[in-house]
């Protein structure tokens, strides 16, 4: 099997699921070129139709895609980095979360929107912010947060087909992962957690890039004979509650890994649902290690102490277990 | 307009200092000696140039991703500016900003920015300031075609045409927007046009002759400073340099416009330009033009030498300056 890495996973899956349905088309600004190569070659087989170039017009744009899912095709839009939602949330999280609803189940919202999140190396606030918090408490969009290629792959083929409005994730860092992917139609199903590593001390789950950070982690602590179970969401909405559940009924004990911050974050939104619905398979109170609640700053030793990292992850399970 | 030797020879400085810094940061971007996204705007360097030679040191400016020659025209310090770069305490920001994010207020710089069309609305703020305070301060925006397209940009020309605000918006047409060619995604071929949808004046103006530059900007800032409202100037000018430094790692070279193309704007060079204009006009002699550049390369070789032997900021700065 050939190794394929993250970004190519990407471009699989879109080139697969372009090839399955006509109604599916690619938008978002420089998508022909493709600076990440995701979308890259993708006009040479479905062309300009298909795959369109938009002026820089983020609330244009994503809102011309939810116009389009409304009126019956599957648009894939890309927003670059995630930051730059900002520039339209109304379309995001005022319409394309709430118009099904509102309109009694009449309107179908299939779009997937993919962006680039997370820190990279120095390219400060507006471009290195992990903004899917945001969203979690705007009922009516999903979000997917791929932590490997093949998961990147399974995950957007079933963003694409899903019904709904969902918001995939991809970390900036993880482009170049490489990792084998099976062969044939590989679909993951959205709200499925994954294993990443089972063990028995302790559950650390992690997401995005946090999961092969808390990986790295989980490998250097099995040499003192710390057991970590590393189990990844994979999506935050839905959230797979039942197998963090049962990972933590086994363990006793729960650490919740997130690039975002801690205020109001994907880290606390987990930790409170353990809090409440694991408390008698506790041992202990649910840890979150966290990004510090700052501005993701540009120069780089600053940004290393702002990022969670493997150093805080370890101390955090050191302290957790008392080891 | 007669312009006077003075202010020429600061125009000139202005677009020499942009022009080796330019030259040396996308240098030491691609040695890998900075981190982080880095835009350069050689082949730009008249528009900065002869837009802030028409400002008062109290006006104000905003800027874009690719904003180091507006902040040098309107008198930043390169030393802070390289510091700031380098992601070092000394730096301007105290490197919680870096190449995109560089901020002076001192010089009126209201500041770089990372989100492209953010600095339109800020600018149209920063001009309803000098209206609500009764003072007679201008404020300058600057952007690029791209962010023409962005809702922003609408929608502070009408809010500033409404309110008739001291603020001049200056597009600087570089012909992409990333990758993109401009024409294949905008509605017009003159951005200047748009004025006309909002009621106030647009030029366009040849973004890479600095005295055509001035002489419009003089004109715009004047308009503003009497409260007769905002005008759009639209430089047409060319990027000599990728839009990012080291996009041919990932493109490769010719993925987006032609060797030709760009030999022929480079054939454009503002500062070729303005000597060819010093020794026609014989106002000024090369020898003084040659001292200028002279004096600007000592400046920015102490500004990397700053840059380089300042401390990085400590961890524990991490927190500071989040809230007042
Ligand atoms: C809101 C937003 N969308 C997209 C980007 C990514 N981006 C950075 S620069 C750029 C092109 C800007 O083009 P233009 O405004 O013409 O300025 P130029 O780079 O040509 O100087 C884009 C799309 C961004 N930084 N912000």
């Amino acid at each position: 099997m050939a190794m394929t890495t993250y970004v190519q996973a990407i471009n699989e899956a879109l080139r697969e699921e372009m090839e399955r349905d006509p109604l599916t088309f690619v938008m978002g600004e420089d998508v022909v070129l493709s600076a990440f190569g995701a979308t890259k070659g993708l006009v040479d087989r479905f062309g300009p139709e298909r795959v369109r170039n938009t002026p820089i017009a983020e609330a244009g744009f994503v809102g011309a895609a939810v116009g389009a899912a409304m009126a019956g095709t599957r648009p894939i839009c890309e927003v670059e980095f995630a930051s730059f939602f900002y520039c339209a949330f109304d379309q995001v999280c005022n319409q394309a979360a709430k118009l099904r609803y509102m309109s009694g189940g009449q309107a179908k919202l299939p779009i997937t929107f993919r962006c680039v999140y997370g820190a990279m190396g120095g390219a400060a606030a507006q471009h290195s912010e992990t903004v899917y918090a945001q969203f979690l408490s705007v009922p009516g969009l999903k979000i997917v947060v791929p932590s490997s290629p093949s998961d990147v792959k399974g995950l957007l083929k079933s963003a694409i087909r899903d019904d709904n409005p969902v918001i995939v994730f991809e970390h900036g860092a993880l482009g170049r992962q490489r990792e084998e992917i099976p062969p044939g139609e590989h679909l993951v199903p959205l709200g499925k957690a994954a294993i990443k590593r089972p063990g028995d001390n302790i559950t650390v789950i992690a997401i995005g890039a946090m999961v092969p950070k808390a990986l790295r982690v989980a490998e250097k602590l099995a040499g003192e004979n710390i057991s970590v179970e590393v189990l990844d969401p994979r999506t935050l909405v839905p959230l797979d509650e039942e197998a963090i559940l049962r990972s933590v009924e086994k363990t006793n004990r729960a650490i919740v890994v997130d690039e975002g911050h801690l205020r109001g974050g994907a880290a606390s939104d987990i930790a409170a649902m353990i809090a409440e619905k694991g408390f008698d398979f506790l041992d202990g109170p649910v840890k979150r290690v966290t990004s510090l609640d700052v501005p993701i700053p540009f120069s780089p030793p600053l940004e290393k102490a702002t990022i969670a990292d493997e150093g805080r992850i370890e101390a955090a399970i050191r302290e957790a277990l008392g080891a | 307009m007669d312009i006077g030797k003075d202010l020429l020879l600061e125009m000139y400085r202005a677009m020499v200092r942009i022009r080796l810094f330019e030259g040396k940061v996308r240098d030491l971007a691609t040695a890998n000696e900075i981190p982080g996204f880095v835009h350069v705007s050689i082949g730009e360097e008249a528009s900065a140039a002869g837009v802030c030679a028409a400002l008062r040191k109290t006006d104000r400016i905003t800027s874009t991703h690719r904003g180091h020659g507006h902040l040098i025209a309107k008198g930043g310090r390169l030393a802070e500016m390289m510091a700031e770069i380098y992601g070092k305490r000394t730096g301007y920001c105290k490197g919680k900003g870096g190449s995109m994010h560089i901020v002076d207020f001192n010089l009126g710089i209201l500041g770089a920015n990372g989100i492209v069309g953010a600095g339109l609305p800020i600018a149209t703020g920063s001009a309803l300031a000098a209206v609500i305070a009764k003072r007679d301060d201008v404020t300058v925006c600057f952007f690029g075609d791209g962010a023409s397209n962005e809702g922003t940009f609408h929608e502070s020309l009408n809010l500033a045409a409404i309110w008739k605000l001291p603020v001049v918006y200056v597009c600087e047409n570089n012909g992409f927007g990333e990758f993109t060619p401009m024409q294949t995604v905008t509605s017009v071929k003159d951005i200047a046009v748009r004025a006309q949808a909002y009621g106030i004046p647009g030029y366009v103006v040849d973004g890479n002759d600095v005295l055509e530059v001035y002489r419009y900007a003089s004109e715009a800032v004047a308009r503003a400073r009497a409260g007769e409202g905002p005008t759009l100037l639209e430089c047409k000018t060319y990027r000599w340099e990728g839009h990012v430094v080291g996009e041919q790692a990932f493109l490769g070279s010719g993925a987006y416009r032609t060797e030709q193309e760009i030999n022929e704007w480079k054939a454009r060079c503002p500062l070729v330009r303005f000597q060819k204009f010093a020794a026609e006009s014989g106002k000024i002699d090369a020898a003084e033009l040659k001292r200028i550049e002279e004096e600007t390369a000592a400046e920015l070789d102490a500004a990397v030498k700053f840059a380089r032997e300042s401390p990085l900021p400590a961890p524990s700065e991490v927190a500071e300056d989040v809230y007042v």
